[in-house]
Parts: C-alpha cells; structure tokens; sequence
C-alpha cells in the first residue's frame, strides 16, 4: 500500500491542528464553542497575503524563492506580521460583541453571534478580495523521496517544522510560564483563580491572541500547499471543532494530536474509499473515540 | 487597631432578596475571629463578600482602615486579604507546586521561589507531594493545599469558609491547630463554621449570625457559656 497519504494527511493535519488549539482554549477559558475561529484562519491568510504583497511592491527581492523553497522572505515577514494582526483581529472581535454578551447573555446566545460574525467576516472578505482564489507563490514545488516510498515538497517539510515548533512553544507557554498557568487555573475554575489573584480579563485578551496569532499560521500554511479563498476557514471549521473535542476539549497536545488524526483519516479516506467520504471518515473516527473515551483522548480524567 | 472591618454589609445575588442583611464584623490584628450561625444564616455569603466574589448592595468593608468594599477578587489579594473558599479549594488538574507557583504571580518575581519554600516549611507534607496533582490529595491534605495557596500571598487577614467541612474530628482538629500556628505569624483570621464548638476553642471572639443579621456576638468563651447560644446553635447539650 502506497504511504504517499499519509504525508499529506500528517500536513493537513498540522494546519488543523494549529487552528484547533484556538477553539480548544476559547472553548475551555471563554466558554463557548466559537464559530467565527475559521475565519481567523482565512482573515489571517489574507494578512498575510496584503503584507506579502506589499514587501513584495516596495523591494523586488521579497517573493524570490529563498533555495529549494517556493516562498521568499517577505512571506516570512508576513506571517510575523500577520500573526499579531489577526490576534489583534480576534481580540476586536472579543471586544465588539463577545464581552457584553458575556455579561448579560446565555452561552447559547454568544455561540450564535459567533455563527453570525463568521458570516460578517467571510462575506467582508468576498467584499474586499473577491471569491476568486489567491497565491502566495506560483512557483512549482518538485516532490523529494523521504523515505518509505513517501515524496513531500521543501515547503510541505518547512510547514510542518513550522507547526512543530508553535505547538511546542504553546505547550511551554501554558505549563512554565505563569500566564499559561493562569490560563489553567482559569480553564479549570474561573471563581478560584480570581481568589488567587489572576487577573480573569487579562487570561481572556491573552487567550484571543494566542488562538488568532495561531489561526493565522494554519491560513498562511493552507494558503501556500492550497490556496487563499475567503471560504478556506470556514471549510477547515468541522474538522477543527472534531480534532479540538478529540483530543479532549482544553488539551493543547490534545488538540494538535487530534487534528493529526483528523487530516490522516481523510487522508486515508481518500486514498482508500474515495475522496466523497473525507469528512465522514472523520466524523466517525470522532463518535468512535468519544464513545469508548467521553473526554477525548488527553481530556481531564474528572 | 482592626485589621478588617465590616460595616452594615448587606450582601447576595439577587438584589431582592439579600442574603447578607446588614451584617458587621470587626477582626482585631492577630486575632481569630469564628463567624458561626444557623443554616442559610449568610455566613458564607458573608465572607465571599468581603473576598469580592459575592455582589455587595450597601455597606462597607476595611482593611487596615483602607476601604476596599466591592474591590475585584483578584485585586483584594494583592491588598493583603486571602480567601479559602469550601470547596473547589484547589485546582485539581494542577500540581501542588502549580497551584503555589500560580498563586505567587502577585508577589515581585524575585520573592516567589523564596514565599513558596516558607510555605512549604509551614507545610511538610506538601512539600513532599509538590509534584502529584492536587486532584489527588486525600481531603486533609487538600484543605492543608488549600490554606497554603492562600498563604502564599503573604496576607494580613486570611478567611475561612468552613475549613472542617467533610474531614474527620482528628483532621478538623490539625487543620485548627494549623490555623493556630499561622495567627501566631501575625494573620488575622475570619473562620467561618458549623462546627461551632472546635471553632470557638481556637477563636478569641465568635459572631452568630441569623438572617442574615449579626444576634450574638462576644469573647469565645462567653459564647461557649451562653445558654441561649448553646441551647440554638452548637447542638445543644455539651458532649
């Protein structure tokens, strides 16, 4: 049996992953279960695609591929720029419509505004953009054997490094520093983590942030392997919300885990039974785990 | 002078039906104050008033002669008042020496370590388990975690909400004699109890609140003595 699959399952799956790791801490430090965390993705691509752009128009240089890559360093640049804006962006969100309903309204309620600021957000995007897919790169990719029969492009190899290292940065921030630990604290018991002295609104702009900065990498990976379509997070959203509740609601690793496990079962999906069943694939990997396991693969034991 | 001071405090989440009504409460530095009471008397609401977790409608609360009434939680620990609350004391899916590291965040970086290590000497025992999950303490040891978080902070007033609940008398009577210990270092403490007996023997004064309003109040032995106290809220005859 051909491996190639899971190559490109293990990629989708990082893309997944990094924008499961958003709804994961909204959901378990806000929460609620937001809707709108796809357009993250897709508005953080176009950042990035804007900043790209521009470096690209100032100095010549910027989109040349650097070596064997198909992407110069202005995208590079991009994306560090991007990343704040979109946590920036994820932030104005908060600010705009979730932080009065939290005060006033039922969680049922904020999860249905955050149904309607996707809508808002995507079709600003198809306003600004068109629906007409976007590049960062036309350079063509040559796949290179990595062993067992399986090929992947420089740039596929360079994402998936990319991913590696956020997950495992986010990992650090959240079990040694002390605002990952009040993100815990707050995660497990918002009441006693403020008798502790945390400072709740503080963990709540830091959680917008992180899960917005880290949309906005999984968009610029999806937009260099795939494309840039204002419709590219809103795609990306069932397979985030399976692999967030598959490795357990609120687990870091879990959610990184859970998107692997996501894109390689579509993966195989396709290569075995055909492409229609990507997503049921998924999905029934998703109600077989939960059955033997309710609380997700890493999900707290309580 | 009164290291905290509680004024006609009128306190509870519906604003129509206040929980709290009118409640005083003055604590003297050093001293150990046991806040006893019927059921639904307002005890707890009381205290988490005071912490800030609880709304407050009228009434005034001072620490230090400082007003800090209606102050956010997590600011009245940095002003030097510790709240333990009944339970879900401790964060269970955090090590015992994360829930310390947590709680220390509001001390100067260069001072965390140090307050960590003078907290574990008060408490042995933790400082053997510093690794395990708090989850996995036994009750004893999970109350000991929850009165050492607190610590942490360094505060001048620490208060209780019903330290004794679901330990054993021999349990109930170590963590009393800990609180002993820590008034000896200075704090201040409010304790709120139904086990009004073990409660009066470690306090200097007791209040017995009913509805919500301050009846008894007087020198723990005073109030061990009192026959109308007795006979109403500490079950009666002596054992």
């Amino acid at each position: 049996m051909r491996l190639q699959f899971l190559a490109d399952g293990v990629l989708t799956g990082a893309m997944i992953g990094l924008g499961a790791i958003g709804v994961t801490l909204t959901y378990s430090i806000l929460r609620f279960a937001n809707f709108a965390h796809g357009e993250f993705i897709a508005w953080g691509a176009y950042f990035a695609l804007l900043v790209a752009s521009a470096l690209g128009w100032l100095a010549g240089g910027a989109a040349a591929p650097i070596g064997p890559f198909s992407f110069g360093w202005g995208l590079i640049v991009a994306l560090l720029v991007a990343m704040p804006l979109t946590g920036g962006l994820a932030l104005a969100l908060d600010r705009a419509l979730f932080a009065g309903l939290r005060e006033r309204a039922s969680s049922i309620t904020i999860v249905m505004a955050s149904f309607g600021a996707s809508m808002a957000l995507r079709s600003a995007l198809e306003f600004l953009f068109t629906s007409r897919p976007a590049y960062f790169s036309r350079e063509l990719q040559i796949a290179l054997p990595v062993g067992a029969g399986v090929r992947a492009t420089p740039d596929q190899l360079a994402l998936l490094g990319l991913a590696t290292i956020l997950v495992l940065a986010v990992h650090g921030l959240l079990t040694r520093t002390q605002i990952g630990r009040s993100m815990r604290a707050v995660s497990e018991n918002p009441a006693l983590a403020r008798v502790a002295g945390v400072d709740v609104g503080r963990v709540v702009r830091v959680t917008w942030l992180l899960g917005g900065a880290l949309a906005c990498a999984s968009g610029v990976m999806v937009g260099l392997v795939v494309q840039i379509r204002p419709f590219m997070g809103f795609d990306l959203l069932l397979p985030l919300f399976a692999a967030a509740i598959l490795g357990g609601i609120g687990s870091v690793p879990g959610a990184f885990a859970g998107g692997l496990i996501v894109g390689v079962a579509e993966a195989s999906a396709a290569a075995t039974v055909g492409a229609q069943w990507r997503a049921a694939v998924a999905f029934v990997l998703l109600i077989v785990v939960l059955l033997v396991r309710p609380t997700g693969l890493f999900g707290a034991r309580e | 002078m009164n290291a905290l001071c509680v004024r006609d405090l009128v306190a509870g989440y519906d604003p129509g039906v206040p929980i709290v009504n009118g409640a005083s409460l003055t604590a003297s530095a050093g001293e150990i104050v046991a806040v006893l009471g019927p059921n639904g008397a307002g005890k707890s609401t009381l205290i988490k008033a005071i912490a800030g977790v609880a709304p407050i409608r009228s009434g005034a609360v001072f620490l230090d002669d400082e007003e800090i009434t209606r102050l956010p939680a997590h600011l009245m620990v940095r002003k030097g008042l510790a709240f333990v609350p009944q339970t879900e004391n401790v964060f269970t899916t955090m090590s015992v020496e994360d829930n310390l590291l947590l709680a220390s965040g509001i001390l100067p970086s260069g001072r965390r370590a140090e307050r960590i290590a003078e907290v574990y000497d008060l408490f042995p025992d933790l400082a053997v388990r510093r690794r395990l999950s708090a989850g996995r303490l036994s009750g004893g040891q999970r109350q000991m975690a929850a009165i050492a978080r607190a610590l942490i902070a360094a505060p001048r007033v620490l208060m209780l909400d019903e330290p004794s609940a679901g330990l054993s008398p021999k349990l109930t009577e170590a963590v009393f004699a800990r609180l002993g210990e820590i008034r000896a270092s200075g704090v201040t403490i409010v304790l709120v109890e139904q086990n009004a007996r073990a409660a009066l023997a470690i306090a200097d004064r007791g209040l017995v609140l009913v509805e919500g309003r301050n009846r008894h109040e007087g020198r723990a032995a005073e109030l061990l003595s009192d026959p109308r106290v007795a006979a109403l809220y500490l079950g009666g005859a002596r054992a």
